[in-house]
């Protein structure tokens, strides 16, 4: 997989003084970060802090109010063919007669106008190889809205991949599954990012089930967001200042980690429902 | 032969010698426009109606046909051909309902509210129409449950314009449609205009009530529209084969519904609609049957 785009040493992620405005109110300002590359990598915070809006920012669909946003050494654009996107999802219609496979294709060549023939060749061998990479190849020719929750997740992970990106954005993943569906796509997740060399970008609403498949994590919250590593960030210091009032971080017996003391995020309007 | 000879003629009796029957269908001049009217209808109703399933959208093409009424019914008040105020309302409509549900948050929501409103404003309108034209009782009826007598050689022409435009259209953005319409997020990153899309396909499907009305009549649209999509959905879940079937559906319902209406003093809108509706109700049972016995093969395994 060619993963030389002209700036193979630009961060994946880059941050500049950065701000995002959503219907007249800030969401975070001031936002300095850098995120390498080949990591696996957590965005956390409370409800409403502006994970999915970073995304939004990355993805080209929210344009920064200030500062700067660059995504693999580019600023960042709407249709980027070299990120691939999990948006946050509520589970199909159980109704959708669509198989999992006509989906997966659609992360392959679905922006092109014309005429969805079946593919052949190349392009009929990617959207396999997404499938089994994703684990979905036993119910990929089963109708969407039939399989479960971990199952459909596979396939709209298999989407995100087939078009070979070197960033993967992941909104929400875990939400709605069941602990052993939890690990086992983080697992998924994390030897995607080890063996393609592909940048992945997780929001998550608790951090502990990936706490020990991360690399990374970028915080967000109090209108702000730092990066660091999960034992630099996730800490009564780091937080406290970050939230602006006295945070603490304990960590339980089977080594969770719990935040004590996140104010709720009076601002916030429904903007993620969970 | 007009409306007058053919409510006065003989019903004629199929034969039943099938292409003694067939010979006397092609017979008139009248019954093989309607039969080409027909198949020009279903096709484009075939292909739409997968979208518009798909799309969960059934209620913006209720709506749109009730609205195609009013809009007949002012043509012929204005001594225009019902088809142009079909045509011209059911597309105003749709653009209608895709400016008023403008969010794209709460899209669903507000489509319905503004699908409704139009909706009631529309029959009231189509109402008035009919009072202020007298003479008019006879031809609410054909708006209303469909008629194939009297489809002119120019009528078929202009279906079939419509037709092919909307078909090349469809085939034009039928890709990005599909990902807008099962994964709309993703598609947006990916850079598919999805609310550029979401407006034409609302479009389209205007011109392809405003065909289908004048085939089943306004009020029974949906039996070209709704029934052969959903039963093709039923039977496969492939995208192109769907279509494929969705057209094979509507074209054998619309083609078996004329000859029977042809041999029934019945009007067609009742046999092509109940034609639909059996078709839609036994490819569910096809379907619950296969998953009957997929059950039962996993049970056993």
């Amino acid at each position: 997989m060619n993963r030389d785009d002209g700036a193979p040493a630009a961060p994946a992620l880059q941050l500049r003084n950065a701000g995002a405005r959503v219907g007249g109110r800030w969401i975070w300002r001031g936002v300095d970060l850098e995120v390498p590359r080949g990591e696996l990598i957590a965005v956390l915070g409370p409800n409403g802090a502006g994970k999915s809006t970073l995304l939004k920012a990355v993805l080209g669909l929210l344009p920064l109010s200030e500062g700067e946003v660059r995504v693999l050494g580019a600023p960042a654009r709407r249709g980027d063919a070299r990120i691939g996107y999990l948006p946050q999802r509520r589970s199909f219609d159980p109704d959708l007669r669509v198989r999992g496979l006509d989906l997966v294709r659609l992360g392959l060549d679905g922006a092109r106008w014309g005429f969805p023939l079946p593919l052949r060749g190349e392009s009929a061998r990617r959207v396999d190889q997404a499938i089994e990479r994703a684990g979905a190849g036993a119910y990929a020719h089963r109708p969407v809205g039939e399989l479960s929750g971990g199952e459909q997740q596979r396939l709209l992970i298999a989407q995100a991949l087939v078009s070979e990106p070197a960033l993967l954005l992941l909104d929400e993943p875990l939400e709605s599954l069941d602990i052993s569906n939890q690990r086992a796509i983080s697992a998924l997740v994390q030897s995607i990012c080890r063996e393609q060399r592909v940048t992945v970008l997780l929001v998550a609403h608790d951090v502990n089930p990936i706490l020990t498949y991360l690399d990374r994590v970028v915080y967000v919250a109090g209108g702000g967001a730092v990066a660091g590593r999960p034992a630099e960030v996730i800490t009564t210091a780091t937080l406290s200042r970050l939230y602006g009032v006295p945070i603490e971080v304990l960590t339980a017996g089977d080594g969770r980690l719990v935040v004590v003391g996140q104010p709720e995020t009076a601002s916030f309007h429904g903007h993620e429902h969970h | 032969m007009s409306i007058t000879d053919l409510a006065t003629a003989p019903i004629p009796a199929p034969s039943l010698d099938l292409l003694a029957d067939l010979e006397q269908l092609l017979h008139y001049h009248f019954m093989r426009n309607a039969l080409a009217a027909g198949t020009v209808v279903a096709v484009a109703a075939g292909v739409v109606g997968y979208f518009m399933v798909l799309r969960g959208q059934s209620f913006a093409g209720h709506t749109l046909s009730q609205v195609g009424f009013p809009g007949a019914a002012g043509a012929t008040l204005l001594g225009l051909a019902p088809a142009a105020g079909l045509l011209v309302f059911c597309v105003a409509a749709a653009l209608g309902i895709g400016a008023l549900s403008e969010s794209r948050s709460v899209e669903r929501r507000a489509e319905s509210a503004a699908i409704g409103s139009i909706l009631a404003f529309a029959l009231a309108l189509g109402f008035l129409f009919a009072t202020l034209y007298h003479g008019f009782v006879s031809g609410i009826e054909a708006l209303l449950f469909g008629t194939f007598v009297g489809i002119s050689d120019a009528q078929v022409l202009q279906l079939l314009v419509a037709s092919l435009l909307l078909l090349a259209v469809m085939a034009l953005m039928a890709r990005p449609l599909l990902f807008a319409s099962l994964d709309p997020e993703a598609a947006a990153a990916r850079g598919v205009p999805v609310r550029l899309l979401s407006v034409a396909f609302l479009a389209l499907l205007g011109v392809g009530v405003a065909e289908a009305a004048q085939i089943t009549g306004t009020l029974l649209v949906f039996a070209l529209l709704v029934a052969p999509a959903a039963a093709a959905q039923q039977l496969c879940a492939r995208p192109q084969v769907a279509m494929l079937l969705s057209v094979l559906v509507a074209l054998l319902v619309t083609w078996l519904g004329m000859a029977v209406a042809y041999f029934s003093p019945y009007p067609t809108g009742f046999y092509v609609t109940s034609l639909a509706f059996a078709a839609y109700l036994l490819a569910r049972a096809v379907r619950w049957n296969a998953g009957r016995r997929g059950r039962r093969a996993g049970a056993d395994a």
